[in-house]
């Protein structure tokens, strides 16, 4: 009893129970849902598919967890992925040798270079100028499409580069290269935030930037490493999904993947308010989306009305994890007075 | 700190007030790029040109003005362009059905109307996110419109093709109905928010929720009210968008809710809350407009540098409140 009380206390509950119900319902459509096969030494089946997909939106969560975290929010992402992707593709395109694997070494390297100053712009605009960072990452949303297509002058950039086609579509240590990247950012941030006092610090700057500055955190600093982190996040993400297509196209690439980020570190359990945050969560989160999206898909629903499932979840998930509904459970359990938070901040 | 304090003690003196400055601001950039246009292009100064601002922008007008009350309680509505889009596929599916057009007009208002209601209900009582609710809404409204039909649907009823004319004033100078729609919402728009005490109620909810439930004023119901406002904005906005169009299509308005809020925070509103006027929206509205006159005047300019000035523009603005607002402290 003490047992099942704990594990539905959980913040990680909710949303892993929402997982393994999608899964369920696959099998009981499609039996050979959990079939995994080895084909030429690579491994195969629905589940590693729905990895690899779900691998971009990933790594976008990833970064978007620690800029929540420091009570912000990166609407940025999906331009930024469009942007890393156009100046890849474009720079492989003009060389004239897409096969050259130093050419793509270095599009690769100026595309993740450039996402990295576009993250210290947020940060720039957010941690020094002090501006909210709904309003300061919206101008990068909007103008950032706008210099995608200015770098891909409007077209859809074709590009035929066996090196480059590897991120996206190769397979490493028989996993899809894009899941090896995603978990090798993971294991990254999770050394880098758990092992050190790191992800502390970037928790109390999230609780109470001025609290925390006066105790002698540099918040500043760290805010805009959380916006140069989620820039770099984003432009991975850019890279596998134009490799993944050999194409570089600036409307249509990363588009709604902020939307996708945020829905999959909201429903992990990362409060929008900032302070603690999971990386485990934005894991199950992701993982939550991106099954979704299959399934509807194998259920043979148009997969643009999955939008209405995903609204769905989203409601059902924060509905369950609104303070008001946790104050409901807490109170039913164990009629105890609860101590109310404070006036919500704007 | 110091530079910017004593840098904007220098700027105040030559502003008229500060409560203002975003807002001239922004009409002293409307009036300059419109003498820009008039002296680089011919037949830019003519008065269809001015018109044609409203006629081609009546609909972002409307969002506009539902997106400064929800903006001045400081919320955050991101389904207004889903809505539009919804309403569009709700006016062409029914009118293709044979529905009365007026029975379609009041169905689309009350759906946007209820959508914006629920958003309301459970951003208030269940205190999660305007963000977070309104983007779920947004999910919504869009698979909404696919489950209608997956594909563009014509409008070719006679009352709403009426409707979509042009009314001309004399000769070579017309509107549309649409602008006249737009300029009573912004009307009564703004005789709600400086003449009555709802308005006043949104202000304050803006400035200090926590304050205003201490003052005894109606926080719930405001609240809820400025997304209903929000709602029926949208679905009006979208209503005048499938005249503009004559079609209902699901993937209109991708973006919109953007524009609205770029054009809500060009005209002066803090998007934290509690300051801001419904006016400087219609001309924030009508600056978006004029730089894609001028863009698409210049010819030579491609439309994606549209997106990169708005994003200029909103940087500066920005700075701007940031700046203004350091020096009221």
């Amino acid at each position: 009893m003490n047992l099942v009380r704990t594990v539905t206390r959980s913040r990680l509950f909710w949303p892993v129970a929402a997982l393994v119900a999608l899964l369920i319902f696959n099998v009981l459509v499609t039996p050979s849902f959990f079939t995994v096969t080895v084909k030429n030494g690579y491994l195969f089946g629905s589940l590693i598919d729905i990895m690899r997909n779900g691998a971009p939106t990933l790594l976008v969560a990833l970064g978007m967890t620690l800029v929540i975290a420091t009570r912000g929010i990166d609407l940025s992402v999906g331009a930024i992925a469009a942007i890393s992707g156009a100046l890849a593709c474009t720079i492989i395109r003009d060389s004239g040798n897409g096969d050259d694997v130093g050419v793509v070494l270095t599009a690769i390297g100026i595309s993740i270079g450039f996402s990295l100053v576009l993250g210290a712009w947020n940060g720039l605009l957010v941690a020094l100028f002090g501006i909210q960072p709904i309003v300061a990452t919206l101008i990068l949303m909007t103008a950032g499409r706008g210099i995608a297509m200015l770098i891909t002058e409007g077209n859809i950039l074709t590009i035929a580069s066996a090196p480059f086609k590897q991120i996206g579509s190769g397979h490493w240590f028989g996993l899809p290269a894009a899941v090896v990247i995603a978990i090798a950012m993971i294991a990254a941030v999770a050394l880098v935030t758990r092992r050190t006092a790191l992800g502390l610090l970037i928790e109390s700057v999230g609780i109470n930037p001025a609290a925390s500055r006066i105790a002698g955190v540099r918040s500043r600093g760290i805010v805009w490493s959380a916006y140069i982190f989620s820039g770099l996040c984003a432009g991975i993400a850019g890279l596998i999904i134009s490799s993944n297509v050999t194409a570089a196209d600036a409307n249509s690439a990363g588009l709604w993947i902020e939307l996708d980020a945020i829905l999959a570190v909201v429903i992990g359990g990362t409060s929008l308010m900032g302070g603690r945050y999971s990386i485990t969560g934005t894991i199950v989160g992701a993982l939550v989306i991106q099954t979704l999206t299959t399934t509807v898909y194998t259920a043979g629903i148009p997969k643009e009305v999955s939008l209405v499932f995903k609204a769905i979840v989203v409601i059902a998930v924060c509905l369950l994890q609104s303070p008001v509904a946790q104050e409901w459970m807490q109170r039913r359990r164990r009629p105890l007075p609860v101590v109310k938070s404070g006036a919500p901040v704007a | 700190m110091s530079t910017a304090t004593t840098l904007l003690g220098r700027v105040k003196r030559f502003a008229p007030s500060p409560r203002y400055a975003s807002v001239y601001a922004s009409l002293f950039l409307l009036v300059a790029i419109f003498i820009v246009g008039a002296s680089r292009y011919r037949n830019f100064a003519s008065p269809q040109v001015v018109l044609n601002l409203f006629v081609d922008n009546a609909f972002l007008i409307v969002l506009a003005v539902g997106m400064t009350f929800v903006i001045l309680t400081g919320g955050i509505d991101l389904s207004v362009g889903a809505v539009v889009a919804l309403t569009t596929m709700i006016t062409a599916s029914l009118a293709q059905a044979g529905w009365n057009p007026l029975v379609i007009i009041v169905t689309a208002l009350v759906v946007g109307s209820l959508i914006g209601l629920a958003s309301g209900l459970v951003i208030h009582y269940f205190k999660i996110q305007p963000f977070i609710v309104t983007l779920a809404a947004m999910f919504f409204a869009r698979g909404f419109c696919y489950i209608i039909s997956l594909d563009s649907i014509p409008i070719t009823d006679p009352f709403f093709t009426a409707l979509a004319r042009r009314i001309v004033l004399a000769p070579k100078i017309s509107i549309s109905p649409s602008v006249i729609v737009a300029i009573l919402v912004v009307i009564v728009a703004f005789i709600v928010l400086h003449h009555t005490r709802t308005g006043r109620t949104v202000y304050a909810l803006g400035g200090s929720e926590y304050s205003g439930k201490l003052m005894g004023l109606p926080v719930a119901r405001t609240k809820v009210l400025v997304y209903v406002i929000s709602g029926f904005c949208s679905a009006l906005a979208g209503l005048l968008f499938s005249l503009y169009t004559l079609s209902g299509y699901g993937l209109t308005g991708v973006g919109l809710e953007l524009d609205a809020i770029a054009a809500v925070v060009i005209g002066g509103t803090l998007l934290t809350g509690g300051y801001g006027f419904v006016l400087g929206s219609l001309l924030g509205v009508l600056l978006l407009g004029i730089i894609q006159t001028i863009i698409s005047f210049e010819g030579t300019l491609s439309s994606w540098w549209t997106k990169i000035v708005i994003g200029a523009l909103l940087l500066v603005f920005i700075l701007l409140q940031r700046v203004l607002t350091a020096a009221r402290r």
